[in-house]
């Protein structure tokens, strides 16, 4: 090993790391490859609707000789590490849990603070390493003012990663490189095309990484039968805001807030009508209630499990912009902070299709002051 | 940059000598043993010279000896070529027959098992106690009138614990029943003698014993028929179709030279490292232990725990520092998994995943142990500080 402690690299195969790896290689600094072995694409492979042709990218063979190839290349030592049961107690059952209770999850947000910037940092730190750099769009700034960590926007607006990233504490914040968080993404792609990269041109992954052609139903299905678990049954009525029976459903893992495919609704068709869309989903009654594209729009939000990147919530009511989707536009909001981790969001303008399960992320400006689990709409 | 290598187990480096056997082979002084022309004949001779070898290292005759790819074909063409060759014979008979192995059999004995399961055969997969051994009784309460195969291993690849086949391959005799041996791991560690185990098969490997990899040997006893799993010309008396890999094969001959020649004296040095390997880790490593302590174990293999440590890690820390060495078994991917031996020795999940094998060969020195010894408790103790939980349980079992 060269002088210096060495930086670990989580490698997923992707441009985006391979490339932080090679800036880091170039740079000089001492670096160990890692790549994370999450999840096993053979062990639903000949469930129904999971066949082999449809598996997943996450850990498939492929991304890992990817990961490996660059770290050959670079002639820096490279490891795989085996979190698959991590991954399932904390990302999977939350991701089958959260589904059966009529919500839409985020799993990449748990993987970052569960496993990514957990499990990952403790092995980069057992075997060495006192820092994790990964190819998050992101940025960590440390303020000598209030002697904390700051986390910032990746400068690349499209591609700013920051919504899967508020759960980071201090600590984990401190020992995070996100070397991509100045850079855009043509710009990495170039870089990682100079630095002779096989991976430069390799397309974006955006599907949930253990769900193969993102069929999450299929995915539920085939994960409960592998469990030896029949599906609860979730069936039951899709009924309208003034209540009445329009239809059934086939279960509301099926939903999602503002889906308008898959309703099986005929209204949906034909001259005159208008389109309908999921407005809510309840878990205890196993009722979707549908309505027209207005009634998704909501003002107000009730979230739990609220954390402060600073580690400490701030006083409230405060102006924030408020992020309900990865790719949604922060919009300016009130947050008051309640007792409970809970959290309270007021937009000033109505948002549309606000998702329990989802997160809400809070910015001011560029940076992130931290986020919550939204509950439900208000 | 590595300092020592102590993964051989999974493979031994070629030793010079034995590079020196098969060069000439490479080197383009064996044609094809098939040709009748005298590069042809040449090929031809070293073969059955090195089969001689081979069979004299486990007490067959040369006739007995099938040259293989390796360790995996040999378990293959065993398993399914005795299972395929009793269903042939018994024409009138709709059942599959019943098979017996164990649970902590290599995955190339075992995969093949549960495929024929799959298939339809059924099939008994003998437990083991903490002691990590077979129980012989298991075995005799498991046959019965329709059983066509035992398979178990000699010595096991992860703990080293020798398993008790001359027991086992008397209650096979007795009761008639083809008997397969994974000696694997044995040969060229204790001494194998097939008639005194008392088995129809038995498998060997070359990479595990200093020659090249890609050659490996089925011993198949003059009474025992199986079909070939492998069609094509009339190579190794119709048992294995497929152009000789001569070199291999020379390698294969001078590695079961040596093995006779000092196999005894080269055991009992390594036994010498090995005990000097797990004293010196007792002595400096808190709530550390040997897997199978006690048992009969060939004499370079280690497998040890360190309760509160994550094993993948500790390999990796040592990889940096320039030790080689293993944990439980490597998946598609290169990570690691439980080990199903340590689970099937009534280990818990958790300890086997702190549980590192250390297996020495003829190439390592008392240095490369004090050396090892040196660094570490220092990389255990780091690992265990920063894991808090893990840490905090072994504070209180402490």
């Amino acid at each position: 090993m060269s002088e210096g402690l060495p930086i670990a690299v989580a490698m997923s195969g992707g441009v985006d790391s391979s490339t932080v790896a090679a800036m880091l290689h170039a740079a000089g600094t001492p670096i160990v490859g890692l790549t994370m072995q999450l999840w096993n694409q053979r062990r639903l492979a000949e469930a129904p609707g999971m066949g082999e042709s449809r598996t997943g990218r996450c850990c498939s063979l492929d991304d890992v000789q990817d990961a490996r190839r660059v770290a050959e290349r670079l002639r820096i030592p490279y490891y795989v590490v085996n979190y698959e049961e991590r991954f399932e107690r904390d990302v999977v059952r939350n991701f089958v849990d959260q589904y059966l209770a009529g919500r839409t999850p985020i799993p990449c947000s748990l993987c970052n603070t569960a496993v990514k910037f957990d499990q990952l940092l403790t092995t980069a730190r057992q075997i060495g390493a006192e820092k994790v750099a990964t190819g998050h769009y992101a940025r960590v700034r440390f303020n000598p003012d209030s002697k904390q960590y700051e986390l910032w926007r990746g400068v690349d607006e499209s591609k700013d990663q920051t919504f899967f990233l508020w759960g980071l504490t201090q600590e984990q914040l401190s020992r995070a490189v996100f070397p991509l968080g100045e850079m855009c993404k043509p710009a990495v792609r170039a870089r990682a095309a100079a630095l002779g990269l096989a991976v430069a041109d390799k397309p974006d992954s955006n599907e949930i990484c253990f769900v193969p052609g993102n069929d999450y139903a299929a995915f539920l299905e085939a994960y409960a039968a592998e469990q030896g678990t029949a599906l609860p049954d979730t069936t039951g009525d899709l009924v309208t805001r003034d209540g009445r029976t329009v239809g059934v459903h086939e279960g509301i893992h099926r939903f999602t807030v503002g889906q308008r495919k898959g309703l099986g609704l005929a209204t949906q068709s034909g001259a005159g009508s208008t389109a309908l869309y999921v407005i809510n989903i309840d878990a205890a009654t196993r009722r979707v209630t549908v309505g027209e594209e207005a009634a998704l729009h909501a003002r107000e939000l009730a979230a739990s499990g609220c954390h402060w990147i600073s580690g400490k919530p701030a006083a409230g009511p405060f102006r924030v912009e408020a992020r309900i989707r990865n790719r949604h536009v922060p919009a300016p909001a009130w947050a008051e902070p309640l007792p409970g981790q809970r959290l309270r969001v007021c937009f000033d303008e109505p948002q549309r299709a606000i998702t329990p399960g989802q997160s809400v992320v809070l910015y001011q400006g560029e940076q992130v002051l931290g986020g919550a689990w939204i509950d439900m709409r208000a | 940059m590595v300092r020592a290598y102590f993964d051989n187990n999974a493979n031994t480096p070629v030793l010079p000598e034995i590079l020196e056997a098969m060069l000439p082979a490479l080197q383009g002084a064996a044609g094809n043993a098939s040709s009748i022309h005298q590069r042809g004949q040449a090929a031809k001779a070293a073969i059955e010279q090195a089969r001689a070898a081979v069979a004299d290292l486990i007490g067959a005759m040369p006739t007995e000896l099938v040259f293989t790819s390796g360790g995996t074909e040999s378990n293959n063409l065993a398993i399914r070529g005795v299972v395929e060759e009793w269903i042939r014979c018994q024409t009138g008979s709709a059942s599959l027959p019943h098979l017996i192995t164990s649970r902590i059999e290599h995955h190339a004995v075992l995969n093949v098992f549960e495929d024929l399961e799959r298939a339809g055969h059924p099939v008994t997969y003998l437990a083991v106690g903490s002691d990590g051994r077979v129980d012989r009784a298991d075995v005799a309460a498991a046959l019965r009138p329709d059983t066509a195969l035992i398979s178990v291993m000699m010595a096991n690849n992860e703990t080293g614990v020798v398993q008790p086949v001359a027991e086992i391959g008397a209650i096979a005799r007795a009761a008639k029943v083809t008997f397969h041996v994974d000696a694997v791991q044995a040969v060229g560690r204790v001494a194998v003698r097939v008639k005194e185990i008392g088995c129809d098969l038995l498998s060997l490997s070359g990479h595990k014993i200093h020659a090249s990899m890609g050659i490996g040997a089925l011993y198949v006893g003059r009474r025992t028929r199986l079909r070939p799993q492998l069609l094509g010309g009339h190579h190794e008396r119709d048992r294995r179709a497929g152009t000789e890999n001569v070199p291999g094969i020379m390698s294969l001959g001078a590695a079961a030279h040596l093995a006779q020649a000092s196999g005894e004296p080269e055991a009992r040095r390594l036994a010498g490292l090995r005990n000097r390997l797990e004293a010196g880790i007792l002595a400096s490593v808190p709530h550390s232990g040997v897997v199978g302590a006690g048992q009969p174990r060939v004499a370079n293999t280690s497998n040890m725990y360190f309760d509160g440590i994550e094993g993948e890690a500790l390999v990796i820390a040592l990889d940096l520092h320039g030790f080689c060495v293993s944990t439980g078994a490597a998946c598609s991917s290169g990570a690691v998994e439980p080990s199903h031996v340590l689970l099937a020795m009534g280990m818990t999940r958790r300890r086997a995943r702190s549980c590192l094998r250390f297996s020495l060969g003829r190439q390592n020195t008392v240095d490369e142990v004090e050396g090892f010894l040196e660094i570490l408790p220092g990389l255990v103790e780091r690992l265990r500080r920063l894991s808090p939980v893990e840490a905090s349980t072994l504070v209180q079992s402490a």
